[in-house]
């Protein structure tokens, strides 16, 4: 056989289970050499785990890894990457302090002397800066390089180790569409050289502009592989979620009343004095939807903190129904004045994964009366609360003593809506609304947003 | 990567507390093997001198009742993701006010003194826990290396307190005076004396209890930790400590002031160690005694990573402990080649395992269970 026909990588029947999930569902998966093959999915659709057991992280209960047409046991990642699989993390794995070069050869020093490998390193860095238009500076700091940058470091780390298949987990999703433009020609180029890339994400966009193969999973299943030419978008989220998506939310045309929130000229500074948010104006009317739009990173997160009192402004001033909350400035108080948060970050802010789901439903309006009186806390009384809210948002499991981090992304945004939903507040900002969230899920999400204007 | 998967619930609150207790018996054992005692007849003995006994019994309980207030003190700390290792510092300074309390109202029946005195002694330790605790959340001092400079700091304030405020002219012990009075035949029951049940059952039933210092501070101390636990799982404040803890973003996220929360459960923490001076000033010593504290502070550590935080866990942590301080006297009394030095390897063994090691069982165990639940 030539190399060109043998596949790249074969899965063959992988099978994997955590306690009661069954993450990954007797997946068979074959990757072409020289190709981009996508694997797309909502969240919890088991894309991770089983690029994690490719890559070592996890071992597979059942089933067969073939590198090359050689099969292959991978214990670690170090198995991994003797094999010449290489993955590039959503969270990099760099270290911010070290420069470039120190962190291309982390993990590959070849000795107690460091300055032989920096000194080879420098010189395939160079190589392969040219070869995959990836201009890095091999003595930058890591930590002060813009993030579509560590990112070309990661690949280049990759690379540098031996890597001929890399596997991309969510690369787009802290870039701009410039940055992901750019990584797209990096990608190809590593195609045209022989390289095999696997990337993993959410966004068919993304799918239909670089790839060559698709493989869709759905709940630890894999649904279909697609030759990405002969399909289209709207197939690929069928098959996604399972029967066809609504990607737009009929809404009745708004009737904007009185202004409830009114920013004026809001400027908010980083520790390093940078303004993220830069004299920023609007109002929003009671009933209607604003949307605050643009890539990630552009001082959205920033501006909702300081709207929700999280962090002060620098100068300017926010009038939340009449009343100026830059005085307050206080999460509490606006809570109280009717204004209701669900954030950007919800696992890290919107709820608490080692509380259990009832005691992460009251995350906020813990102190009030309802809940027990004084300085008690009611514990059937928070108990009953989440009950009657997962039912009412069709949270599953519905088990309000279940620990917040058992419950997948979508549920978890459920019962941190249904918190900020249930004290009817004047005005509710959601950060990144549809993040994390499966698709089918998104809409409800959506529509909830809808009832909202329509009560407000 | 996280980890694999999470334990059953009572594997991670039994078995690995049990499987740490066991290798550290073990461990132990080789050791007294190599200064050629039998471990099997040093443990017997170490059973038998502590639960062998009513004797037994109530030292256990009387050393049991000190480490569940500095266990009490170090969870509550923990829950609020702070390292208080303060404690021995904290109980120091609290045998402070303790004493003054006693010393100064001696003349006012007890039931007016101690519970003034059980209030100045929590008091003291609270202002010596909150101190650390203000710096940490307005100044970002760090509270591991504050509350350990506190502990020097309490122990030289103190050496300076009772040799030059409270230590009775012309005694040459570096103690203060008796903090109340206790003679049930005259009615003199004054001042903060908290009377051993020995003396409680002489005086009350004419029935003679073996020695022992244990006083009704034990049950107090049962009856302080389930305050804890009502603090932190069934009141507002302690869902607060609990927020900040777990996830501080989420805690500011719900308008949640950290900094008040850290100074707040770091004064709570100090309280309950300052508990300790009700036990050991005012039940068994009677009075404040130079360096009085002897490291319980330390071993709450422990007793608070052994009980998993709970106080539940923490009061049957606190009996073993009081268990191997019994038993490791009577082992070095009955054999002379075990000497107090060898009880103290044996406990730092315990600690060691139980503590600093108390993760080490858990990847095995996780992979164990997981391989046999597939």
């Amino acid at each position: 056989m030539t190399p060109s026909t043998t596949p790249a990588i074969e899965l063959i029947g992988i099978d994997k289970r955590f306690g009661p999930v069954h993450a990954n569902k007797d997946v068979t998966l074959t990757i072409r050499q020289g190709s981009i093959h996508g694997i797309i999915g909502e969240n919890g659709a088991g894309k991770s785990t089983l690029m994690s057991i490719l890559f070592g992280f996890y071992q597979a209960d059942k089933g067969e890894i073939r590198v090359k047409g050689q099969p292959l046991k991978i214990r670690s990642s170090s198995d991994a990457i003797a094999h010449g699989i290489g993955m590039v993390h959503q969270h990099f794995m760099l270290v911010d302090t070290f420069t470039v070069l120190e962190n291309v050869v982390l993990g590959a020093e070849g000795g107690a002397l460091i300055g032989p490998a920096l000194a080879k390193a420098r010189e395939t860095l160079t190589h392969l800066s040219q070869d995959y238009e990836m201009d890095v500076d091999p003595d930058a700091i890591v930590g002060e390089l813009p993030v579509g940058l560590q990112q070309r470091v990661e690949i280049l780390k990759a690379l540098f180790k031996g890597a001929e298949t890399l596997i991309l987990d969510e690369p787009t999703g802290v870039l701009t569409p410039d940055e992901a433009d750019h990584l797209f020609r990096i990608l190809g180029q590593l195609r045209d050289q022989g390289k095999t890339v696997i990337l993993i994400t959410h966004k068919l966009r993304e799918i239909m502009a670089i790839t060559d193969h698709v493989t869709v999973m759905r709940r630890g299943e894999l649904v279909a592989t697609f030759e990405t030419k002969k399909t289209n978008v709207e197939e690929l989220a069928e098959a996604m979620v399972g029967r066809r998506v609504l990607l737009h939310v009929d809404k009745s045309p708004a009737k904007p009343g009185v202004v409830v929130l009114d920013v004026k000229n809001v400027t908010w500074k980083d520790k390093k004095g940078i303004a993220r948010v830069d004299n920023v104006s609007f109002n929003v009317r009671a009933g209607e939807i604003v949307g605050i739009a643009g890539v990630s990173g552009n001082g959205q997160s920033e501006l909702l903190d300081v709207i929700a009192g999280i962090t002060r402004p620098a100068s300017g001033e926010i009038i939340f129904e009449g009343k100026s909350i830059g005085q307050l400035a206080d999460p509490r108080h606006l809570r109280e004045e009717g204004l209701a948060h669900v954030p950007e970050d919800r696992q890290h802010r919107g709820l608490i994964s080692s509380f259990d789901a009832s005691e992460s439903g009251i995350l906020g309006w813990h102190y009030d009366e309802s809940l027990g009186h004084g300085f008690r806390l009611d514990r059937d009384k928070v108990v009953a609360r989440c009950t009657k809210e997962m039912a009412e948002f069709d949270v599953r499991p519905g088990n309000p003593l279940l620990k917040s981090s058992k419950f997948s992304g979508g549920n978890q945004q459920k019962i941190i809506l249904a918190r900020e939903i249930a004290r009817d507040p004047d005005l509710l900002i959601v950060g990144q609304p549809t993040r994390g969230v499966e698709a089918n899920e998104r809409e409800l999400g959506l529509r909830m947003a809808g009832v909202m204007r329509e009560a407000a | 990567m996280s980890a694999r998967g999470e334990l059953r619930g009572w594997a991670d609150v039994a078995l690995i507390p049990v499987l740490n207790l066991v290798v550290a018996l073990l461990v132990s054992g080789i050791v007294v093997l190599i200064i050629g005692e039998s471990p099997m007849e040093a443990m017997w003995i170490m059973l038998k001198g502590a639960v062998g006994s009513i004797k037994g019994w109530s030292y256990l309980l009387y050393y049991s009742t000190n480490f569940i207030f500095t266990g009490l003190a170090v969870a509550v700390a923990f829950h609020a993701g702070l390292f208080n290792i303060g404690g021995e510092g904290q109980a120091y300074i609290a045998g402070l006010g303790a004493t003054m309390t006693g010393l100064g109202l001696e003349f006012l029946p007890w039931p007016i003194v101690i519970p003034l005195a059980v209030l100045m002694s929590a008091l003291f330790g609270a202002f010596w826990g909150w101190v650390p605790g203000y710096l940490q959340a307005k100044r970002g001092s760090h509270i591991v290396i504050t509350t350990i400079m506190f502990n020097f700091i309490a122990s030289s304030l103190m050496v300076y307190f009772i040799n030059y405020w409270l230590r009775p002219v012309g005694k040459m012990a570096v103690e203060s005076r008796a903090v109340g009075n206790f003679d049930f035949s005259t009615f003199d029951l004054t001042g903060a004396y908290i009377p051993s049940l020995r003396e409680l059952s002489l005086a009350i039933f004419g029935y003679r209890l073996p020695s022992s210092p244990l006083n009704p501070t034990f049950l107090f101390a049962l009856a302080v930790a389930w305050a804890v636990w009502y603090l932190l799982w069934r009141t507002k404040l302690g869902y607060e400590i609990r927020a900040v803890g777990a996830n501080t973003d989420a805690a500011v996220y719900a308008g949640i002031r950290p900094q008040k929360i850290i100074m707040v459960t770091m004064a709570i923490s100090g309280g309950l160690a300052g508990l300790l001076a009700v036990n050991e000033v005012l039940g068994a010593q009677h009075r404040l005694v130079l360096e009085y504290v002897q490291g319980a502070g330390f071993v709450g550590i422990a007793v608070a990573l052994m009980g998993r935080s709970h106080p539940v866990g923490i009061v049957l942590a606190a009996m073993l402990f009081g268990l191997l301080y019994q038993g490791g006297t009577e082992l070095s009394f009955a054999k002379p080649e075990i000497n107090r030095d060898m009880i103290v390897v044996i406990q730092g063994l315990v600690i060691l395992f139980m503590g600093a090691l108390e993760q080490t069982f858990r990847p095995w165990l996780e992979a164990l269970f997981f391989r046999a639940e597939d």
